[in-house]
């Protein structure tokens, strides 16, 4: 375990890395100069230049790059071109709203997933199985904004029960005004996640209702539920928690457009606004984060998948990343 | 490679226990053409004939559906038929596009990593589990950032962030193939390996890709309304699917067809696309038999 531990932060911070690299090379090598965005129309060449040694961009790529890394380490992200003020600092508020939402969505999805999965699966041949198949089919087919839009059309608007949008200027400081600011989005997205959760939970509670271990079981004696309980949760449970780390990631993203229609003030609207402005080291900023954030959860569902999983534990081949 | 194969691997077909199954399999792929079908054909048709032009604003704003606009018009006064239709074409354009180029770059690095030596495929399947580890609508939106956002730009941003996906799956694949005892068999008897490639792998692995990339066309369509939805997609006055959304949002009372038409359309296009991979998979992998 600890000899895979190392291996795996070894491969985590090489990912870091090279994500590092990749999103400064796409930044640079795509069309379109930084320092633009910092001039007016008519710019002089004098202040072209100006604006690039201001921002760096007239010494040598890998020069550049180099002094980037120096500032990540540091946890240094820059400062806006737009309003000057560090980076960091202002991604460290907004997660203070994407956090909680992605967490509160994650949590909801696989509260109402695992069940549904199950019985699509347990019940396939019924009306009801069917149906819920036919749901998640749907769900997955949906854009998750055009959710959030209905959902406000008709609980805010129509019916007045949640607010459309917007979150209590004092963040936290009132719990409930703030959890109610959320329910709305946390519910889109969870509905949305749901949908192709299910569709895994169900494929996993398939296989294990088909195999021979269980039939075994239950020739033994075991009730349906014992049998479940002591051998298909175990087996079942393994690609769930795979899939649920890239799903806990794109739940993360999913975020990042439902905050545009609730007009959250989170982690996408910043990013909106940025792109927007053409603000460079707010997109770069908070890309490089989120890109943290996946690889993080990653790094963290790999290892409880060894935790739970003893086969993956005790096997001698090579980790099939 | 968990991703892919799970994805894969999903089964969403059930008939009732009476029903034989190749009943239920064309089933599947029927509904799934005609959903998809009505969608060709809409956009086809708005390349000859859509009942106003689409930057004509001369109709009064926000009208409810009528005479002589069908389904009434947008707050600029456009007609909204109108706008679904071109948006049929730049959903398609958006999805065909991307799958295009993502899966040609996807198999080509794909193939070249399963034929790799182990240090070098070692290092592409590292960049590649990176390349996944960034989202594709992030990455979208940095080719979007650097460049004028449009439909091009969507399309390549998709594309490429797909190719990552594809690539990974190719190269599990070819990694299966190769290891078969036909193809040293092949190799033996003394074919090239491009030969071994055209006449063995990629007839081997298609079928499993071919669905993949069914689904991944459906997922292109959602990202690039997405894209459109926080306006990085095509700009005016080409109507997306995404952006007529976003300009409707705010007059829901006044002009509901607005909001619900095009999200309708998206759904019907997307849920048509998967069907049909769906389908695919059962008549394309006879070895994917019902289960128990």
């Amino acid at each position: 375990m600890t000899a895979y531990l190392l291996r795996r932060t070894a491969f985590l911070v090489v990912s870091l890395l090279l994500a590092a690299a990749v999103l400064f090379l796409l930044l640079r090598l795509l069309p379109g100069d930084p320092a633009n965005s910092l001039l007016s129309v008519g710019a002089t060449p004098d202040q072209i230049e100006a604006a690039r040694h201001q921002i760096g961009t007239d010494r040598p790529l890998p020069e550049q790059f180099v002094s980037w890394l120096g500032q990540l380490a540091t946890f240094d992200l820059g400062e806006s071109f737009v309003s000057t003020l560090p980076v960091g600092p202002e991604i460290a508020a907004r997660l203070v709203v994407t956090v909680p939402l992605t967490l509160l969505s994650f949590v909801l999805a696989v509260v109402v997933a695992v069940p549904v999965g199950f019985v699509a699966a347990h019940k396939a041949n019924t009306w009801y199985g069917s149906i819920l198949s036919g749901v998640s089919q749907l769900g997955i087919a949906v854009p998750v904004f055009w959710v959030g839009m209905l959902l406000i059309t008709v609980f805010s608007l129509s019916l007045r029960v949640l607010p459309a949008g917007g979150f209590p200027q004092d963040d936290w400081a009132d719990p409930a005004k703030a959890l109610t600011s959320l329910t709305l989005p946390v519910i889109t997205v969870a509905l949305v996640m749901s949908a192709s959760l299910i569709r895994y939970v169900r494929s996993a509670t398939l296989d294990v209702l088909g195999s021979d271990y269980l039939r075994t079981s239950r020739a033994l004696g075991s009730s349906f539920a014992r049998a479940m309980w002591r051998h298909g949760l175990r087996n079942a449970v393994v690609p769930v928690i795979s899939i649920l780390g890239i799903e806990l990631a794109s739940t993360f993203l999913g975020a990042v457009v439902v905050e545009s229609v609730f007009a959250l003030p989170g982690l996408g609207g910043m990013l909106v606004k940025g792109l927007a402005q053409h603000d460079y080291p707010v997109i770069q900023g908070i890309l490089f984060v989120s890109t943290l954030v996946v690889l993080v959860i990653g790094f963290v569902a790999d290892l409880v998948q060894r935790l739970i999983d003893p086969r993956l534990r005790h096997s001698l081949a090579r980790d099939a990343r | 490679m968990s991703v892919e194969q799970a994805v894969v691997g999903a089964p969403e077909e059930d008939g009732a226990k009476t029903t034989p199954r190749h009943v239920s399999r064309s089933v599947t792929l029927t509904i799934g053409c005609v959903l998809v079908g009505v969608i060709v054909i809409v956009a086809v048709v708005s390349l000859f004939w859509v009942p106003f032009a689409p930057e004509d604003t001369s109709g009064r704003r926000l009208m409810p559906p009528g005479l002589p606009h069908l389904l009434g018009t947008d707050k600029l006064g456009r007609d909204l038929l109108t706008q679904l239709m071109i948006g049929a074409r730049i959903a398609l354009a958006a999805g065909a596009g991307s799958v295009l180029l993502g899966g040609v770059i996807g198999i080509s690095a794909g193939l070249a990593a399963g034929f790799a030596t182990r240090w070098l495929d070692d290092v592409v399947s590292a960049l590649l589990d990176i390349l996944i580890a960034f989202p594709t609508l992030l990455l979208a939106m940095l080719v979007a950032a650097t460049q004028a956002a449009s439909l091009t730009s969507a399309i390549v941003a998709i594309g490429l962030a797909m190719s990552a996906i594809v690539a990974r799956l190719t190269r599990v694949l070819v990694k299966r193939v190769l290891a078969q005892d036909f193809i040293t068999a092949s190799r033996t008897s003394g074919t090239s390996w491009p030969r071994v490639v055209i006449e063995h792998v990629l007839p081997n692995i298609w079928p499993t890709l071919s669905v993949n990339l069914a689904l991944q066309f459906g997922l292109a369509v959602l990202a690039e309304a997405s894209l459109s939805y926080l306006g990085l997609g095509a700009p005016p006055p080409n109507a997306s699917w995404g952006r007529m959304l976003q300009e409707a949002q705010a007059s829901v009372f006044i002009a509901p067809v607005g909001v619900i038409a095009p999200g309708v359309l998206i759904v019907v296009l997307v849920i048509g696309v998967n069907l049909i991979a769906d389908g695919f998979r059962d008549v394309a992998d006879p070895t994917r038999r019902r289960r128990r």
